[in-house]
């Protein structure tokens, strides 16, 4: 087993750690590099300002604007995504009532998950622009065009500021919920039935079977689901970059912080500042997932 | 479901309730009760499978309708005639073909590379003990903490030093490198529970390391590489910040990846713009992702969530 050892562990790592480093690695340290610079891509030095970019930052609107979408997207993002996909996998592990004493989904479950799944599967790109059409301030689109044969006035969904981001986030909840009803399903059919039927014996009913045994045996699903989703309402940057009214409007009502990095980068060239709101995002997406896996941990039920 | 029970196994009034009676009573009220319930869960999921499933069956219907027929009829009506003008407008007009293809190429090699690199790595790293072997594994598996927006400036930057941007072997080399985090972690945890005795045996029999890997290894680790493959074509294939990002300046419109140019038509479409043609590219983008769903949707369903039950 010695023989040639060494040459074949470099020769298996080399090009795989060349990649890795010179495109992962290597931005993700020039990242923290440039977010300390006022760096703007043509003059060959680079000059320090400390912290300059960051106190610039926390006096911008619009950074402040960003993160409060992400805080309320951070809030029902994965509250309404996670109360659906357990509603709706409850419904399709244990809604068929029981025939001799075993449990079962309801009849054409298998159907129901193929089609709830099938979102998950399209481009979020692709979604936001079909959604654009959906939301579309004119009859062209889905819901106007229905509102309108029943006479109701057209609903702004992109161009009201009140309505934008609720408009956006339906979408990312409408493509999120049959992913995680899979999972949760998946993590519900591992229960075993003699739980439930042991329960169901001694008169519980279906609520309490779904708070008593189903949620705390879900419980370390339930915390990945929330932590996917929380890092998912830190995103949000396909949809808003291509539904929203002038990119992340209107007024800036839509708008998140991969936008903002983007605008900077693209449009001003401002590398340094653009570098420093990555850096803020990190910041703010690992405290969330810490905190998330801290605060929720639980003594998880052993089966 | 107490409330339906007392309701309906309530003795009447001045009966003894016998032991049995009872009994039966409670048994057909809980079937009732079942049926119930039932009905009231198809009606809940009913209802999500039309939402998913409405605004597609919509875009299909407008791909065939013309301009003024999008306007005036209700949204769900029929197309007048069925012609496939408007494909043809998006496929050769809107370039979807070529997009299609471009995107086809891409994630073709990338996600080879990312594969082959991917578990070469894992492989060794899972298998072979050396100094270092720790420091590579979280190196890799720490990139799953970062968020991509963060290394977007400088990775532009980077490539526009190694004259990579604006070419498929950058935007080839970053898919590989951003999924390599998630393809080495699952896969070394995947040959971790490979039996050590069939590489011992191997080894006996004079097999080199390479040859191990290749015709042993390998084959055995199938059903992860599978799950993996399938996590990294849907990921790469549908990519929108870093195409974005890499493919732009002179002539990167001819360059652009499906997501990309799909949502260019709808972000530039002014008010004059062919919505029908809009919703062509969009039933022809959406289609190829229903034919391979139909036929591997157990194994995409696996894939896919094979993240999140690691």
């Amino acid at each position: 087993m010695k023989h040639g050892r060494y040459p074949f562990i470099i020769g298996f790592l080399i090009v795989p750690v060349a990649i890795y480093g010179t495109f992962v690695v290597a931005a993700y340290l020039q990242a923290f590099q440039l977010s300390f610079t006022n760096w703007r891509g043509f003059s060959p030095d680079v000059n320090y300002i400390g912290f300059d970019n960051f106190t610039k930052l926390f006096q911008d609107d619009t950074f402040w604007k960003a993160i409060r979408h992400h805080a309320l997207l951070l809030v029902f993002l994965p509250l309404f995504t996670i109360v659906l996909a357990l509603f709706f996998s409850f419904l399709l592990n244990v809604g068929g009532g029981s025939k001799g004493g075993r449990t079962r989904g309801v009849w054409g479950s298998k159907f129901y998950r193929v089609v709830f799944f099938f979102p998950q599967l399209l481009a979020l790109a692709l979604v936001a622009v079909i959604f654009a059409r959906v939301y579309s301030p004119d009859e062209s689109g889905l819901i106007n065009g229905i509102l309108n044969q029943f006479g109701s006035g057209p609903v702004l969904f992109l161009a009201d500021k009140n309505l934008a981001l609720w408009s956006i986030l339906a979408v990312l909840v409408w493509q999120a919920v049959g992913f995680y009803v899979v999972l949760f399903s998946a993590g519900m059919g591992s229960i075993p039935t003699e739980i439930y039927e042991a329960a169901a014996l001694d008169g519980a009913t279906r609520g309490t079977l779904f708070f008593k045994v189903t949620l705390p045996l879900l419980w370390n699903t339930l915390q990945v689901a929330w932590v996917y989703l929380g890092i998912a309402a830190f995103d949000a940057f396909a949809l808003v970059n291509v539904m929203s009214v002038d990119r992340g409007g209107p007024d800036g009502a839509t708008t998140v912080l991969g936008l903002e990095i983007f605008r900077n980068m693209q449009d001003y060239a401002q590398f340094g500042y653009a570098s420093a709101m990555g850096v803020v995002l990190f910041f703010l997406t690992i405290t969330f997932a810490a905190l998330t896996l801290r605060v929720t941990r639980r003594e998880s039920v052993e089966l | 479901m107490t409330n339906l029970r007392t309701d309906v196994s309530a003795p009447p009034p001045g009966t003894v309730p016998y032991p049995g009676r009872r009994h039966a009573a409670t048994a057909s009220g809980s079937k009732r009760e079942i049926k119930l319930f039932s009905g009231f869960a198809h009606v809940a999921l009913a209802v999500w499978g039309i939402l998913v499933i409405a605004p597609l069956i919509w875009v299909v219907l407008a791909s065939f309708k013309s301009n003024t027929e999008i306007f005036t009829h209700a949204p769900f009506s029929l197309p007048s005639k069925l012609s496939f003008e408007t494909y043809k407008t998006a496929w050769t007009e809107a370039h979807i073909g070529r997009y299609f293809f471009n995107s086809v190429f891409v994630v073709a090699l990338s996600t080879t590379g990312t594969m082959v690199f991917g578990s070469m790595a894992a492989y060794v790293l899972a298998r072979y003990k050396f100094i270092g072997n720790r420091f590579i594994y979280y190196l890799f598996v720490s990139g799953l903490a970062f968020p991509v927006f963060m290394a977007i400036v400088p990775l532009f930057l980077i490539l526009q030093n190694l004259n990579l941007l604006n070419t498929y072997t950058g935007l080839i080399l970053v898919y590989i490198a951003y999924s390599l985090p998630f393809t080495v972690f699952f896969m070394t945890a995947f040959f971790k529970t490979l039996p050590e005795q069939v590489a011992e045996a191997a080894i006996v029999d004079g097999a080199s390391h390479t040859r191990l890997f290749f015709q042993v290894m390998l084959p055995m680790a199938k059903s992860g590489l599978v799950s993996i493959t399938i996590f990294n074509v849907v990921g790469q294939w549908n990519q929108y910040l870093l195409p974005v990002a890499i493919m732009q300046g002179q002539g990167a419109d001819q360059k652009w990846v499906l997501t990309q140019g799909i949502a260019n038509i709808s972000v530039s479409a002014g008010y004059q713009a062919n919505w029908a043609a809009l919703f062509a590219a969009l039933t022809l983008s959406i289609l190829p992702m229903i034919l391979v769903y139909a036929f591997f949707q157990r194994q995409i369903q696996s894939g896919l969530t094979a993240g999140a039950t690691k």
